[in-house]
């Protein structure tokens, strides 16, 4: 348990004075911050909503379904 | 688009893990602190092209969702999974030894570190090959069932799973496209080292890099040749219409000739990539839309058959959904047409048998500029690998500017392939079962546009982002001091 403890410590270390002492990567680091921001709280939240969001398996089933043939319906009247 | 914005980083992210852990490995060999430094150059350069195309790839997941919500639920777990063992790889591998990679120079030993430097670029390449199994499945839909009850593909057996994860089209989808990384990196490193040579700085930096870059992307030129030949046989078996149209083939037969351009054509060469014999039967658009008979005798539908057959399925598909509750015995009975004839069933969407063919023209020319710049990109990598041996390259400052003006070519020359791949598939997103148009989500042209231009403006703004800071970087150079030079 404590060489377990010590694994993640020292890896915690790792990650922490890494991140305090960077030169050149810090502004990386933002774009990377800045990045993931604009998608998960801009593009997913206002832009990229899931079509079949709160509907139940068996929704989605009846409705992928439907679509599968309706399609086919549509595509015969055509011909 | 959103793909192949994913594909503009992936590339150089596979072949530049490779150069930073030859290189590193050679400092830990020689123990020649040269070696360390020019590592943690190109490190340097690795990080951000990695800061920009992180999640570039998340995006695609939102889409899927949004833009495509038919497929992603028709597909199943048969997608999601490989995705998500890609997603958990990529996670714990890139973030514990991306991590030691950069930060633990001196906090663990150099074993362990040129371990973690291994280990990001090999968990980036295992995290391709999960993405080219899903790719790959959309191309030849192996080892899964329909099921008329969910409405998705399912794996049919634990033994499926193996047969989804060894599916001929992923395994040399994965060579092609993580050697051609190595290309692109080798072309890099080239070309970045050309630019130094040109100026007259870092010149023995510059030379070493240009070795080593030049050996490795040589090394991926002719790997990517054997896995394309690999690509060519299995289109010519799983996908016939993308093989004749990257060949604007429109009568087939045996002993095909091989157009170089329109104009020069190679006799019976066609033949001989698609089925390795001079004689081999080689299908043309016509022959696919009017059916034919194999090499093997075996005989291939015409489409319009197909569309019937795949209308019987769509019609048998309705009735076992309508009375699968209150007539079991009837409905069994549409299930059994329905599995009878579920390989066309997405040709029952087709309009008119012509729809099967994929824009030619496209396809035809994105084929030639990859073949085409490919060998272009191996003379320039042999010619710069030769001179820098006899410590000539500084000498030919024609090929100095040749190799910086390949950076560009080797992206155009891996977007053309990813056209080749994705153009020439259409109108499938999975091949046979389903085409683009139920694919879609019913959006309005409106919702769709609008996600376009964010996205394009979005991720606009981050390439030039990091354009600008790779320039800056390369601009700055390896801390490396004359003296030690």
């Amino acid at each position: 348990m404590k060489k377990i403890r010590q694994f993640f410590s020292s890896f915690w270390i790792l990650y922490r004075d890494g991140f305090r002492n960077m030169t050149w990567g810090r502004p990386l680091v933002w774009l990377i911050v800045l990045k993931l921001f604009i998608m998960f709280a801009i593009l997913r939240v206002f832009f990229f909503k899931p079509a079949m969001r709160g509907m139940t398996d068996v929704q989605k089933s009846e409705q992928v379904g439907e679509r599968l043939i309706s399609h086919s319906a549509d595509t015969l009247k055509i011909q | 688009m959103t793909a192949a914005y994913h594909w503009l980083f992936v590339p150089l992210t596979l072949g530049l893990a490779l150069v930073m852990a030859v290189m590193e490995t050679l400092f830990l060999v020689r123990k020649d602190e040269f070696w360390k430094k020019a590592a943690k150059f190109w490190m340097k350069i690795f990080a951000v092209n990695f800061a920009v195309g992180i999640a570039t790839g998340i995006i695609l997941e939102f889409e899927f969702g949004t833009n495509w919500s038919n497929y992603s639920w028709f597909v199943g777990d048969m997608f999601g999974a490989p995705l998500a063992i890609e997603g958990i790889l990529a996670f714990f591998m890139e973030a514990t030894f991306f991590a030691v990679m950069f930060f633990g120079w001196e906090k663990v030993s150099p074993r362990f570190h040129l371990t973690s430097t291994w280990l990001t670029g090999i968990g980036a390449t295992i995290s391709a090959y999960w993405i080219l199994v899903a790719n790959g499945w959309m191309q030849n839909p192996v080892g899964t069932t329909f099921n008329p009850d969910t409405v998705r593909s399912e794996m049919a057996s634990a033994s499926a799973f193996w047969e989804v994860v060894s599916n001929p089209v992923a395994v040399s989808k994965f060579f092609h496209s993580v050697t051609s990384g190595w290309v692109t990196g080798g072309v890099f490193v080239v070309g970045v080292s050309a630019w130094y040579l040109l100026r007259g700085r870092q010149k023995q930096f510059a030379r070493k890099s240009m070795l080593i870059g030049s050996i490795m992307g040589l090394v991926g030129s002719v790997a990517v040749m054997l896995s394309g030949d690999a690509s060519g046989v299995h289109a010519a078996e799983f996908q016939p219409m993308k093989l004749a149209a990257a060949e604007g083939l429109e009568d087939g037969g045996r002993g095909v000739a091989f157009t170089v351009v329109p104009g020069i054509r190679i006799p019976k060469m066609l033949s001989f990539l698609a089925t390795h014999d001079f004689n081999g039967f080689v299908p043309g658009i016509n022959d696919i839309l009017q059916g034919y008979t194999d090499g093997e005798g075996n005989v291939i539908p015409s489409v319009a058959d197909k569309m019937t057959m795949g209308r019987t399925a769509l019609d048998a598909l309705a009735e076992y959904r309508e009375l699968r509750e209150s007539d079991p015995e009837a409905a069994a009975a549409a299930r059994g047409i329905l599995e009878a004839n579920v390989r066309y069933m997405g040709y029952g969407h087709l309009e008119k048998p012509e729809d099967v063919v994929p824009p030619v023209g496209v396809v035809f020319w994105a084929f030639r500029l990859m073949v085409g710049l490919g060998m272009l990109l191996a003379l320039v990598l042999l010619l710069c690998f030769w001179f820098a041996r006899k410590g000539k390259i500084g000498d030919k400052r024609w090929l100095l500017w040749a190799a910086i003006v390949c950076i560009p070519l080797v992206y155009i020359c891996g977007q053309s392939g990813w056209i080749v791949a994705e153009v020439g598939r259409q109108p499938w997103t999975i091949q046979g079962l389903l085409p683009v148009n139920v694919a879609i989500s019913s959006l309005s042209a409106g919702a769709v546009k609008t996600t376009f231009f964010v996205f394009l403006a979005v991720f606009a703004l981050f390439l030039v982002i990091e354009i600008r800071i790779m320039l800056g970087a390369i601009r700055k150079g390896p801390e490396i001091e004359p003296e030690t030079l």
